[in-house]
C-alpha cells in the first residue's frame, strides 16, 4: 500500500476544489482511504491520518470515526502522536462521550512523565475537556504538580486545578495547602494562574473568601511593584508592566474587599494610584483603569474614590475609541443606582452617544439615559429621548417607547405635557408600542377631566393624518367615541378649536371600519365609539344603520357587536343612554395582572371576580354565555350562574355587560393577552370565541422531592390547540438555606416537541418561603403517553448539586 | 449519564429551540462568571480557521453557534465596536487583516483586556511564522492550536511572557523533530527563526514537513 498523502498537500488539493461537491467528492474519496488505514491499524501513518481528518473537522465534515485513534495516539511513545493525539482529542471528544474516560488512564501516565511537556499536554487536556469523573480521578495528580518547582508545570496546574474546582467544587479543599506560597513565586506566569485559582476558590466558598482575606496586603505589595517597577521587556505591552496581571490582581482585590472595611480599607491607596498613574492612551492602559473602576465600585471605597472612578468613566466617553465609550456606558449603567448624581454630571455626553452610529453603544447610552431621567431634566431629556425614538433603528423602537412612557408616567411635570408625550410616541413609532400602551393610556386620558376636550382634538387631528399607527387609531376612536360632543361643540381652551361636523367625525369612524389598514381589534373600537356617538350626536338614524349593516360582518366578533348594539336599539332603547354614560374616573391599578377594580358608580353591578384559578365547571352553557360575552374584557373568568336563555329577563346580567364578564373558556388563557383593564367598555376579548372543554381538573403532581427540593406539576391544557399540555413548574425548598442559581431542564422523547420558558427566578427560597415557577408546554400530536427527563442544577450551601430524574407518572388526562 | 440529553435531543426541538438552548447557555453560565467560553478564527468569507471550546458542548451546537457568530460579526460594520452582546454572553472580536477573531466571554469579564488576549495571541502567531498570514494558519492549523494551548488554558492565560510561550512551544517542536526525523537541533532553529522566508517551500513536502 502505498504512504497516504501528507497533511499539507491534502490542503493544497482541497483547496483547489471550485464547487462544494468537487470538495465533498475529495474528501469522501480521502476519508475511505484513512479509514480503511485505521481499519489495517497502521501504525506509521496514524499521526498523519488524524491531522488530515482534523482538518476535514474543521471544513464541517463528520470525524468522529476518529476519536479512538487519538486515544492510540495519545497512548503512544512518540511526542508526534502525543501532540496530535492530544490535539484530536481536545477537538473531537467532549465529555458526552464515555470513551473520554479511557484516556483517564494515559493522562495519569503522562502527568507523571519524565519530560515536562508531556506532562503540559496531559494538564492542558484536562483543563480544556476534563470531565467530572476525570477531575475526580486525577486531581491528586495536579496537585502534585501544583506544587513543584517547575513553573512551566505549575502554571499549568494551578489552571488545571481551576478546572477541577469548577466541576467538582467539594475538592476544593485538597488544594488549599498548595495555595500556601503560590504568591511568593517571582514568575509571572504561576502569579497570574495562582490569582486565577484563588478567585475562583473565593468565588466558590464564603469560607475560602474569608481565608483568603489575609492575602490581601500581598496582592497590594505585587500590584505596587507592578506599577513601580521600571520597564521590564519581558513583561511590558505599550509601557505598561504586566497588564494581564495588574487586571487579575484587581479582579482578585474586588471579591476579597466586597463588603469588608478592612480590606477595602486595606487597597484604598493602592487603587487610587493604580487610577491616577495608568497611562491611558492606549487600550491597555484603559483596561487596567477599567478594572479599578469595577473594583472601586465594588468594594466599600471611600466616596473620593468613588468619584474619581465616575470621572475616569467620564473621560472613556470622551475617548476616540469606540470600544472605550462601549466600556463606559456598560460601567456607568451599572453604577447609576448607586452614584446618581456623580453619573448625573455626564449627562450630555451620555446623550451625545445616542447619535453614535455604533448600535451596541445607542443601545447602552438610550438605557443609561433612561436611568438619568428625573423630575428635574424630564423635559429636556425627553426632548432628546423623542428625537432619538424619531430617527432610530426599527430595533430600538420598541423599548425606547416603553422607556418613554415609564419615564413620563414617574415624572411627568404635567397631564398636558404627559398625554402629549405619549401621543408623540403613539404618532412615531406607533406599531412598536406595547400591547398595553392602549388602556393605559385610554386611563390617563379618562382620569385627566380637563384635558378631555383638548386630547380628542389632537387625537381626532391626528386620525386625519395618519390611519396605519393601530394603537393610535384605537385610542383616538375610544376618546371620539367618548368625548365626541365636546369635539363637536369646539370648546377647547389649551388650543385653537377646529370646526367639525357630526357627519364628518362619523365619516372619519366609518372610515375605520372600512379601511383595510384596521385591524379587527381597531375595527371593534371603532364601531362602539361609533355606538357610543349616538347618545352624544343627533345623527342617531345615520349610526343605526351602519350598525345594522355590520350584523352581518364576516368577522364573528365585529358581527357580535353590532348585533347587540342591534339589540340595545331595539329592545331596550331605554337603557341605552345611562348604558352608554360616560366612562368614570378609573382608579389607579397596577399595570399588569388581572384587575380586580369593582365599578360602584351604580350603571353596572359589582363585575363577578373569580379566583384566578376557576373551579372546574362542566361544559359551560354555551349560547347565552357568549351572548353574554359580548363586550367582556378578556380576563377569563368563568360565570358559574346558569345562563338565561331568553335576555328579555335578564336585566341584570345585561348591565353585567359593563362588568368584568368574559368568554367561558375556564382555563386561563396564557398570560400574553391580560393586558387591557378588563372594565373598559370597549375591552375587546381576543379569545376564541368557542367554549373549550374543560381542561381544568387535572390533578397536580409530585415530579421530585429530594433534599429537600420539591418540584410540583400543576397542568393546563392550551388554548387553541388541545395537544399542547402546558405544565407549570413549582420548585420549593424546605432546607433552611436559599438554593442558589436553579436552573431546571426538561427533556421529552423525539414523538413530543417542548418548549421551556423563562423561570420566575433562579433562586427557591429556603424554608418554603415562595417557589419558582416555569412554564413548560409540551406538542403532543399523537397522544402518546408522556414521559420527561428532568435535570436539576443549583447550588446549595455554597456547594453545586445536580441531579437527573425521570418522570412517568404523569396523570392521564395530562395527555390524552 | 451526562451524555443523556444527546439522544433525546436530536431533530425534536426544531421550532422550539429558543427556550432550550438559552437554558444550556445559562447552565454554562453558572460555573463561574469570568471564563471565556470560545474561540474561534474565521475569514472574511466566513470560513472558520480554528476553534477552541472551553465549555462542553455538542458538535450541533457548535455548529449552529459558529454560523450564528460568523453571520453576525460579518455583518457588522468596520466602524462599529468589537463588542456585541449575544445570548447571555459577550462576544468580542476584532479584525487582523483577513481573519477575525472572535471570543466568548462572561458578563462580569473584562472585554478590554480580553482585545489584548487576542492581540497578544496574534503577536505569538505572528512572532513564531514570521509576519503570520491567513495561508500560515491554513496550512499550519496545528501549529496555531499548540501556541494557542501554549498561552491559554481552560479559557485563561497561563503565561503573560511571549518569550517564554515561543519558548516552550519550540522547545516541543524540537522533540517532535527529534523523535521523528533527525534533524540537527541548530538547523531548526535558525528554520523557526527564519519561517518567513523558508514557509512557502516548506509547506511543500522536502522539510520539516511531519505528517
Amino acid at each position: 500500500m502505498p504512504a497516504p498523502i501528507r497533511l499539507r498537500e491534502l490542503i493544497r488539493t482541497i483547496r483547489t476544489a471550485r464547487t462544494q461537491a468537487e470538495e465533498r467528492e475529495m474528501i469522501q474519496k480521502e476519508c475511505a482511504a484513512i479509514r480503511s488505514s485505521f481499519r489495517e491499524e497502521d501504525n506509521t501513518y496514524r499521526c498523519r491520518n488524524v491531522a488530515k481528518l482534523l482538518y476535514m473537522h474543521m471544513l464541517g465534515y463528520p470525524a468522529h470515526f476518529g476519536q479512538l485513534e487519538c486515544l492510540k495516539l495519545i497512548a503512544s511513545q512518540k511526542f508526534t502522536d502525543k501532540r496530535i493525539g492530544y490535539l484530536g482529542a481536545m477537538l473531537l471528544l467532549d465529555e458526552r462521550q464515555d470513551v473520554h474516560l479511557l484516556m483517564t488512564n494515559c493522562i495519569k501516565n503522562d502527568l507523571n512523565h519524565s519530560t515536562q511537556y508531556v506532562q503540559g499536554l496531559a494538564l492542558c487536556t484536562l483543563g480544556c475537556m476534563g470531565s467530572s469523573e476525570m477531575c475526580r480521578d486525577l486531581a491528586g495528580e495536579v496537585e502534585k504538580l501544583l506544587k513543584t518547582s517547575n513553573s512551566y508545570l505549575r502554571k499549568k496546574a494551578a489552571l488545571c486545578a481551576v478546572h477541577v474546582i469548577r466541576k467538582v467544587p467539594e475538592l476544593m479543599e485538597m488544594f488549599l495547602p498548595a495555595t500556601k506560597n503560590l504568591l511568593s513565586e517571582k514568575n509571572h506566569g504561576v502569579l497570574h494562574t495562582s490569582v486565577v485559582l484563588l478567585t475562583e476558590m473565593c468565588e466558590r466558598s464564603p469560607d475560602m473568601l474569608a481565608h483568603f482575606r489575609k492575602l490581601v496586603p500581598q496582592l497590594v505589595r505585587i500590584l505596587k511593584n507592578l506599577i513601580m517597577s521600571g520597564y521590564s521587556p519581558e513583561h511590558d505591552v505599550s509601557g505598561i508592566s504586566d497588564p494581564f496581571l495588574q487586571v487579575r490582581i484587581l479582579r482578585l482585590l474586588r471579591i476579597l474587599g466586597k463588603g469588608d472595611d478592612d480590606s477595602s480599607e486595606a487597597m484604598n491607596d493602592i487603587l487610587a494610584q493604580v487610577a491616577t498613574n495608568t497611562e491611558t492612551s492606549k487600550n491597555v492602559g484603559n483596561a487596567i483603569l477599567y478594572e479599578t473602576v469595577l473594583t472601586i465600585m465594588d468594594i466599600k471605597s471611600e466616596s473620593g474614590l468613588r468619584v474619581l472612578a465616575i470621572n475616569i468613566l467620564g473621560r472613556f466617553l470622551l475617548n476616540n475609541d469606540k470600544n472605550i465609550r462601549y466600556v463606559a456606558l456598560t460601567s456607568l449603567l451599572k453604577t447609576v443606582q448607586t452614584d446618581h448624581n456623580a453619573v448625573q454630571r455626564h449627562r450630555s455626553t451620555i446623550v451625545d452617544c445616542l447619535k453614535d452610529l455604533d448600535v451596541s453603544i445607542k443601545r447602552r447610552a438610550m438605557e443609561l439615559s433612561f436611568a438619568l431621567v428625573n423630575g428635574n431634566n424630564i423635559r429636556g431629556m425627553m426632548k432628546e429621548l423623542l428625537y432619538f425614538l424619531d430617527s432610530c433603528d426599527p430595533e430600538f423602537k420598541a423599548d425606547c417607547a416603553s422607556g418613554v412612557f415609564l419615564a413620563a408616567e414617574k415624572y411627568a411635570p404635567s397631564k398636558r405635557w404627559h398625554i402629549d408625550t405619549i401621543m408623540r410616541v403613539l404618532t412615531t413609532a406607533g406599531s412598536y408600542v406595547r400591547d398595553d400602551s392602549v388602556p393605559n393610556l385610554i386611563q390617563l386620558i379618562t382620569n385627566s377631566v380637563e384635558m378631555h376636550a383638548y386630547t380628542v382634538q389632537r387625537l381626532y387631528k391626528a386620525l386625519l393624518d395618519d390611519i396605519s399607527q393601530q394603537p393610535l387609531v384605537q385610542v383616538a376612536s375610544w376618546c371620539i367615541g367618548e368625548y365626541g360632543d365636546l369635539l363637536i361643540s369646539g370648546q377647547c381652551e389649551e388650543e385653537e378649536p377646529i370646526q367639525v361636523t357630526e357627519d364628518e367625525v362619523l365619516d372619519v369612524l366609518e372610515g375605520l371600519l372600512v379601511s383595510n389598514l384596521s385591524s379587527p381589534v381597531t375595527r371593534g373600537y371603532s364601531l362602539t365609539a361609533i355606538m357610543k356617538l349616538s347618545t352624544r350626536f343627533s345623527s342617531v338614524n345615520r349610526i343605526k344603520k351602519v350598525v345594522s349593516i355590520y350584523g352581518s360582518s364576516i368577522d364573528v366578533e365585529l358581527q357580535q357587536r353590532a348585533v347587540e348594539y342591534n339589540a340595545l336599539f331595539k329592545k331596550y332603547d331605554h337603557m341605552r343612554p345611562a348604558l352608554l354614560e360616560r366612562m368614570p374616573i378609573m382608579e389607579k391599578t397596577a399595570s399588569n395582572g388581572p384587575t380586580e377594580i369593582v365599578q360602584t358608580n351604580g350603571e353596572a353591578e359589582p363585575s363577578v371576580v373569580e379566583p384566578k384559578h376557576p373551579p372546574p365547571v362542566g361544559q359551560p352553557a354555551s349560547q347565552g354565555n357568549d351572548l353574554l360575552d359580548l363586550l367582556g374584557g378578556n380576563d377569563v373568568p368563568v360565570i358559574p350562574t346558569t345562563m338565561p336563555t331568553k335576555p328579555a329577563s335578564a336585566g341584570g346580567e345585561l348591565l353585567d355587560l359593563l362588568g368584568d364578564l368574559s368568554l367561558g373558556g375556564p382555563a386561563p388563557a396564557p398570560p400574553a393577552p391580560a393586558s387591557q383593564p378588563p372594565f373598559l367598555l370597549d375591552g375587546l376579548s381576543s379569545q376564541p370565541l368557542f367554549n373549550d372543554i374543560a381542561a381544568a381538573g387535572i390533578p397536580p403532581m409530585t415530579a421530585y422531592n429530594k433534599n429537600g427540593l420539591k418540584i410540583d406539576f400543576t397542568f393546563e391544557r392550551a388554548n387553541p390547540n388541545p395537544n399542547v399540555a402546558v405544565i407549570t413548574i413549582h420548585a420549593s425548598n424546605s432546607t433552611e438555606a436559599d438554593m442558589t442559581d436553579f436552573v431546571f431542564q426538561a427533556a421529552v422523547p423525539k414523538t413530543f416537541q417542548l418548549q421551556l420558558l423563562s423561570p420566575s427566578s433562579n433562586v427557591v427560597p429556603a424554608l418554603n418561603q415562595g417557589t419558582v415557577t416555569q412554564v413548560i408546554r409540551v406538542l403532543n400530536q399523537q397522544k402518546q403517553q408522556l414521559r420527561m427527563r428532568i435535570k436539576l442544577t443549583y447550588i446549595h450551601k455554597g456547594s453545586a448539586v445536580q441531579d437527573l430524574a425521570e418522570v412517568n407518572n404523569f396523570p392521564p388526562q395530562s395527555w390524552q | 449519564m451526562d451524555g443523556w440529553m444527546d439522544g433525546w435531543m436530536d431533530g425534536w426541538m426544531d421550532g422550539w429551540m429558543g427556550g432550550w438552548v438559552d437554558g444550556l447557555l445559562l447552565t454554562i453560565g453558572i460555573t463561574s462568571s469570568f471564563q471565556m467560553q470560545f474561540m474561534l478564527l474565521f475569514s472574511r468569507q466566513g470560513k472558520l480557521r480554528l476553534q477552541k471550546w472551553y465549555v462542553p458542548l455538542s458538535d450541533k451546537e457548535k455548529k449552529k453557534i459558529t454560523r450564528e457568530l460568523v453571520q453576525t460579526v460579518l455583518a457588522r460594520k468596520p466602524k462599529m465596536c468589537s463588542f456585541l452582546e449575544w445570548r447571555d454572553l459577550k462576544i468580542v472580536y476584532k479584525r487582523y487583516a483577513s481573519l477575525y477573531f472572535c471570543c466568548a466571554i462572561e458578563d462580569q469579564d473584562n472585554e478590554l483586556i480580553t482585545l489584548e488576549i487576542i492581540h497578544r495571541y496574534v503577536e505569538l502567531l505572528d512572532k513564531y511564522f514570521g509576519s503570520v498570514c491567513e495561508l500560515d494558519i491554513i496550512f499550519n492549523f496545528e501549529k496555531a492550536y499548540f501556541i494557542l494551548d501554549e498561552f491559554l488554558l481552560g479559557g485563561e492565560a497561563q503565561e503573560t511572557s511571549k518569550k517564554n510561550v515561543l519558548k516552550a512551544i519550540e522547545q516541543a517542536d524540537l522533540l517532535q523533530e527529534d523523535t521523528k526525523v533527525s534533524f540537527s537541533p541548530s538547523f531548526l532553529m535558525v528554520w523557526s527563526r527564519n519561517a518567513a522566508e523558508v514557509r512557502d517551500s516548506c509547506r511543500g513536502s522536502e522539510q520539516a514537513d511531519w505528517v
